[in-house]
């Protein structure tokens, strides 16, 4: 996973000693050093060799740092002078994958080279035959960590699932070297006579910690990617907190500003906890901005809702039952919707809200408006007044379907909307 | 119920004054379906309802005090209050009222644990314990998941005084009180699946029964949807009561969705 880093580069934190990721040979423990120094890294290179003749020295202090130090992004920057990390088109950085370049296959030609001298350099008749399985034992380790490392960078690197078996014949080859170097030494001590009952107990003993550690180590794993996943919906919960915060305090202080308008006082609460429920209550908590372009029936009407609301200043309560997808019919009828919103908000909204009800019911799609103002009587609209007659009922009629308004029971006038839609599902 | 003023004294009783727009309503708005008491006027006011108010916003419940308390006028006694779920129990013991108004969302469990500790006092033959809840939350696993525990209602908390008094009586009466958006998530839930019905009986909404809940979603108050559908009140009454008993009781998939969300079954 990749941490989400603003574009703008940020101060350069304090220098911490990271082995690097980055062009690294072995374990980055050279390029880390260096970049912590400020050397260049073929300096620290070359006291790691020099030190290394010295009776191994060097691999000492390579093997120790590379257990302890951390691995890291830092270090100097790559030779090829690309850099580090692309910003991806999600606007996260990512941390380019290398490919080996031919200095480094250089460095590692003259690594081998120069343990065949300190090999030589050896005058110690007997203990000379433990050098091979030790130095099979030290490649295999080095290759094993070499490997874990890589799991951890690929954290940080998205690695292609095709390359999943590598890193284990990575991994592999580095035990089995091991193994190898260590029945070296165990051939050489004793005789090969004891060497098949010596594997044998040996396989016992591995087997037997696999069994005792394996499910373990397994439910260590699962418990730490779900620890990261929740890490990661608290990161995403925190961002949501923080930008709904924000837009709190932004119409609080409006409010305080017009605190003499009451309507627009109203409006402004009202848009707000609209906001706010629609972080709080959208399923899977992705919330679509009321700016964006509404694809289903329930959001359109939702949104239509809102606007009238906000232009009108009179609260639309709005229940949806059922949901299908917007086609040119629908639109129509959400048009028509609009427009009956408008009037009840205009002539009926000192009577209270505004209730807004859509149904889905097979391919029957209806829609009331209904508000407790003090209603009105169609035929005594003159008829040059042209809003209700065309917008409403000719706008239904038209796509095919039906309006019909009339004076609620109690008071109000109620819209009724109904409309076939084309698509089936 | 957005304009409490606060200064009321929180104890309620006679001498709590009402608050300015918490006049009863103008005949038109959503007045009682005319069984019982009605909350305007106070002419026919014999009956009280004893009530606790549970919520975790001391505002609101001065609010809801201010506008509802004044015993005189609306019948509505406020026998206690609480801020969580241990001392909602504790009072709703120690007080039996007829109603509790109950938050959704409440420190220690929310209203649903409430309503679990409180069942054997919602059982009770003689004098039973009812809940209406009272949120404003839109969340539908929140809304159904107090019905499922036993909450004879729910509204929001942008109800007017004047109907939050009426839904009180209604409740009390054991009758239930469906908000529009209630109604919305009912018929949402009970709408045809693929799924066969588990029980005929309560999987299912007679055509009677969808037809009164699609107009308590369009806003009818019950006189209005009896005028519309040419059935008297307590037709009405029964019906939204029969669909209460199958919220609680189906095991319909959506439902047990909801409910497992809320841990309820």
């Amino acid at each position: 996973m990749t941490a989400a880093v603003p574009p703008t580069a940020p101060e350069p934190p304090p220098r911490k000693l990271y082995r690097s990721a980055e062009g690294r040979l072995l374990g980055g423990v050279a390029r880390g050093l260096a970049g912590h120094l400020g050397l260049p890294v073929a300096w620290v290179r070359i006291v790691f060799i020099a030190l290394f003749m010295a009776e191994g020295f060097g691999a000492l202090v390579y093997a120790l740092f590379w257990f302890i130090v951390p691995l890291g992004v830092g270090g100097v920057e790559t030779t090829a002078g690309r850099p580090l990390t692309a910003v991806g088109p999600d606007g996260r950085r990512r941390i380019l994958a290398r490919r080996p370049e031919r200095g480094q296959i250089i460095a590692l030609v003259a690594l081998l080279v120069g343990t065949g001298i300190f090999v030589q350099g050896f005058q110690l008749g007997r203990a000379n035959t433990y050098i091979w399985p030790l130095l099979l034992i030290g490649a295999g380790v080095a290759l094993f960590w070499r490997q874990a490392d890589n799991a951890r960078r690929a954290q940080w690197v998205e690695l292609s699932r095709s390359k999943r078996v590598l890193p284990l014949a990575r991994g592999a080859t580095g035990v089995v070297l091991v193994a190898a170097g260590v029945s070296g030494i165990v051939v050489l001590q004793g005789s090969a006579k004891h060497l098949g009952a010596v594997l044998q107990a040996a396989l016992a003993v591995l087997v037997g910690i696999a069994l005792l550690v394996g499910p373990y180590v397994v439910r260590m794993t699962q418990d730490l990617s779900e620890e990261r996943l929740m890490r990661i919906r608290a990161q995403e919960r925190a961002e949501v907190a923080a930008h709904v915060h924000d837009s709190v305090l932004h119409t609080l202080t409006l409010i305080q500003r017009s605190a003499e308008d009451p309507r627009e006082v109203a409006r402004l609460a009202r848009a707000q906890e609209r906001e706010l429920r629609a972080w709080l209550y959208r399923p899977e908590g992705t919330g679509k901005d009321e700016a964006e372009e509404p694809d289903t029936l329930a959001e359109a009407v939702k949104k239509t809702a809102a606007e009238v609301e906000d232009h009108h200043g009179v609260p639309i309560e709005v229940v949806v039952v059922g949901d299908c997808p917007l086609d040119e019919k629908l639109g129509a009828q959400i048009q028509a919707a609009r427009e009956a919103m408008v009037n009840a908000a205009k002539y009926g909204g000192d009577g209270g809200a505004v209730q807004v009800f859509a149904e889905v019911e097979g391919a029957t799609v209806f829609i009331s408006v209904r508000d407790r103002g003090p209603g009105f009587d169609v035929d005594a609209v003159p008829e040059d007044r042209m809003g209700v007659r065309e917008s409403i009922i000719g706008r239904m009629q038209r796509n095919g379907g039906t309006a019909r308004l009339r004076s609620a029971p109690d008071g109000g006038t109620e819209v009724e909307l109904e409309m076939e839609r084309a698509a089936t599902t | 119920m957005t304009d409490a003023t606060g200064g009321t004294n929180a104890t309620g009783g006679p001498g709590a004054q009402g608050v300015p727009g918490a006049a009863p309503g103008p005949a038109g708005a959503r007045g009682s379906g005319g069984s019982g008491a009605s909350g305007a006027d106070g002419a026919e006011t014999e009956r009280r309802v004893r009530v606790v108010l549970v919520d975790d916003h001391r505002m609101f419940r001065t609010g809801v005090q201010a506008e509802i308390g004044e015993t005189a006028r609306t019948g509505v006694e406020v026998v206690g209050e609480a801020a969580d779920v241990d001392q909602a129990v504790t009072v709703i013991t120690a007080t039996r009222p007829e109603v509790v108004l109950l938050d959704v969302h409440l420190p220690g469990g929310g209203g649903v644990e409430v309503l679990r500790r409180s069942a054997s006092l919602m059982a009770d033959q003689d004098r039973p314990v009812r809940f209406l809840a009272l949120s404003v939350s839109d969340a539908a696993e929140d809304v159904i998941g107090v019905i499922r525990g036993g909450a004879r209602g729910y509204v929001t908390k942008t109800i007017t005084g004047t109907d939050l008094v009426d839904a009180i009586f209604r409740v009390s009466e054991g009758d239930a009180v469906f908000s529009p958006r209630l109604a919305g998530f009912v018929l949402d839930a009970f709408a045809s699946t693929d799924a066969p019905p588990v029980d005929e009986d309560l999987d299912r909404l007679t055509q009677r029964e969808r037809e009164v809940l699609r107009l308590i979603a369009r806003g009818y108050a019950y006189k209005e949807i009896a005028k519309q559908l040419f059935i008297s009140v307590k037709t009405v009454e029964s019906h939204v009561s029969a669909v209460l008993r199958k919220l609680q009781l189906s095991n319909r998939h959506e439902l047990t969705r909801w409910a497992t969300a809320r841990r309820l079954v």
